[in-house]
């Protein structure tokens, strides 16, 4: 996979560190995501892999390093910056609206690109009720692609974890990302879910050309679907390259792939 | 056997994003509405319609409104009184100020200051949640009610800090105010406000709006990392549910007692919203009116029944069982499903899809 054509960089983390109080989660950390690259984070439990996409998205914020994203650099990002500007993210433990139908939080993810107002919608007339419909029909499309018609209409809270992360990724997908935070997307499934799930990925990054950063825990996914790796550990950055490298990188065996010492 | 959805296709987005999807929930519906409008109003008594349907609808108005605060938006209010008491008192100064004003705008009109009130008061939801909110509301239910008491201005310097309605009419001699009006046109008045209102909310949950509200509620994180606003979010929550609440005021002053006084909207009325959206269901807009019926209706059906069955009981007995059988029953209905009455409305019509042949 590495000898794809990848575009130009379009996010550059540089010097980045993060503490809270005492603890340093976070120490110089940089790295760069290409255009249309599947780029994975890695690192064992409590490395900062998180906390590195809280840094890219904007939950949290760095005491030091900068950000640059489509050319822009910031100390800091801005949660509502970040996603006005094609950033979605899903999250490690579902952060679904669990009151809510399959295709009202999908929907939701729309939320930025509905424009009529309050009064409009109340009237719920015209302008308003086009561009309900219009949105509906994007997320019927991402309703397709993810393969989950059957449970759009079904409160996300009475859905198995499995369906719910790929309904959290549809809520990702809705947005229309150009820079796609996957956090542990596999964690907890089963082969043939997670097969789905890699498929998800492999088709969202080739279809919608959409860059994608990953933290994943699973080694055959990870090498099989990234362009370039990332390697962390107690916040500090051991690796960083394409699969093979990385897998061949001593201090990268030491650390984590967990070779006998 | 009769209600059930199969052989109803959608063919068209817009029909499968209707309020109600099912063609027998819409004739129930049509059925319900043509009963209130029409059939009530040659049925009831006087008494009927002035005492008991008139509150239940002005309240069931301040419960949808409490609902969308609460219910959709996830923010816990205990200031629905001082909301009301705002629209009571917004709505006495203008049509006092400009006795020319039409009562539809007088009403609206009080509604908007009420949202300007409940904007004010939403601002500190940004940094405290739950139950600390809930006491933050408290303060604007006490300050309320304490500002109309305090200062003269508000009820127009009146001795004994009552307000009266004028007399007001919708056009010609509807009077839906005053000594003139009757209960059946002050019914009919305010079931349309009522109808219209819940229309709108409807729509409101519905769409983008009502969609960032339950998306702040369940998971505030979430909704903001995929771009939500969280101030503008919940403050248009409390701008649109007080804008409810002050209009549900305005009623209860100016159509259902006719002069008021702050007191009526003290705490006490705060608690008894609450619970209607509690025991109706939270997040519904049936809840809403389920909850108000039950409140209002039944303690009223309870002190009634011993005398319709036939049973000679001293009133004040009455009375004091009438507590004990509407707490008891308060308490059934939450341990039987948590969710409220709606959920059981829910629940039975799901049962009804598959009778009598379940799976």
């Amino acid at each position: 996979m590495n000898e794809r054509n990848l575009g130009d960089v379009v996010l550059e983390v540089k010097g980045i560190s993060l503490s809270f109080g005492a603890i340093r989660v976070l120490n110089n950390i940089s790295f760069n995501v290409r255009k249309g690259e599947i780029r994975s984070i890695i690192g064992p439990n409590g490395a900062g892999k998180s906390s590195m996409l809280n840094v890219i998205n904007g939950v949290y914020h760095p005491q030091e390093g900068s950000i640059t994203y489509r050319g822009e650099t910031r100390q800091q990002m801005k949660v509502h910056h970040a996603a006005a500007q094609g950033i979605a993210r899903t999250f490690q433990n579902i952060a679904l609206f669990k009151g809510m139908s399959t295709l009202d939080n999908i929907m939701t993810g729309r939320n930025l690109k509905i424009k009529s107002n309050l009064l409009w919608q109340a009237i719920y007339w015209g302008k308003a009720q086009r561009e309900e419909i219009e949105h509906r029909r994007k997320v019927e499309e991402i309703i397709d692609f993810l393969e989950i018609q059957e449970i759009r209409k079904t409160p996300v809270g009475r859905l198995p974890y499995g369906m719910q992360k790929r309904v959290e990724l549809g809520r990702a997908l809705a947005a229309e990302p150009d820079l796609l935070l996957l956090d542990e997307p596999m964690a907890g499934m089963n082969v043939e879910e997670k097969e789905d799930m890699c498929r998800f990925v492999l088709d969202i990054n080739d279809e919608f050309g959409t860059t994608i950063v990953l933290i994943e825990h699973d080694m055959g996914v990870v090498m099989d679907l990234s362009d370039r790796v990332v390697v962390l550990d107690y916040g500090r950055q051991l690796a960083d390259g394409a699969p093979d490298e990385v897998r061949s990188n001593q201090a990268v065996i030491d650390a984590y792939l967990g070779v006998s010492h | 056997m009769l209600y059930r959805e199969a052989g109803e296709f959608k063919s068209t987005y817009q029909a499968d994003q209707a309020i109600l999807t099912i063609r027998q929930d819409r004739w129930f519906m049509w059925a319900m509405l043509a009963f209130a409008f029409l059939v009530i109003p040659l049925i009831s008594s006087e008494y009927w319609l002035g005492t008991i349907l008139l509150p239940f609808l002005i309240l069931a108005l301040a419960a949808l409104g409490l609902n969308v605060l609460t219910g959709y938006a996830g923010q816990l209010s205990l200031g629905t009184g001082g909301f009301m008491a705002t629209g009571a008192f917004a709505a006495y100064k203008l049509a006092t100020a400009f006795p020319e004003l039409h009562i539809v705008v007088v009403i609206l009109l009080a509604g908007l200051l009420t949202a300007g009130v409940g904007i004010l008061f939403g601002i500190p939801s940004l940094r405290i949640k739950g139950f600390y909110l809930a006491v933050a509301t408290l303060a604007s239910q006490f300050f309320l009610i304490w500002m109309f008491n305090k200062f003269g201005w508000f009820t127009n310097y009146s001795a004994s800090g009552v307000i009266s309605a004028p007399p007001m009419s919708v056009f010609g001699d509807a009077f839906v105010t005053g000594p003139y009006a009757t209960a059946e046109a002050k019914y009919l008045f305010t079931l349309s406000l009522v109808v219209l209102f819940a229309l709108m909310t409807k729509n409101l949950v519905r769409s983008n709006i009502g969609r960032e509200w339950m998306a702040v509620r369940d998971m505030d994180i979430a909704a903001e990392i995929i771009g939500i606003k969280m101030l503008s979010t919940k403050l248009k929550a409390f701008a649109y549910s007080s804008f409810l609440c002050g209009i549900s005021g305005a009623l209860w002053a100016f159509v259902y007692t006719g002069s008021v006084e702050p007191l009526a909207f003290d705490v006490n009325r705060s608690f008894q919203i609450l619970f209607m959206i509690i025991i109706g269901g939270l997040g519904s807009i049936m809840g809403a009116f389920l909850g108000a019926a039950f409140i209002v209706l039944l303690p009223i059906f309870l002190s009634n029944a011993p005398h319709w069955i036939g049973l000679n009981i001293p009133v004040d007995l009455i009375s004091h069982i009438e507590f004990m059988v509407f707490g008891v029953l308060i308490i059934f209905f939450l341990i039987v499903e948590p969710h409220g009455l709606a959920r059981l409305w829910q629940l039975l019509k799901e049962k009804l899809r598959l009778w009598p042949f379940p799976y």
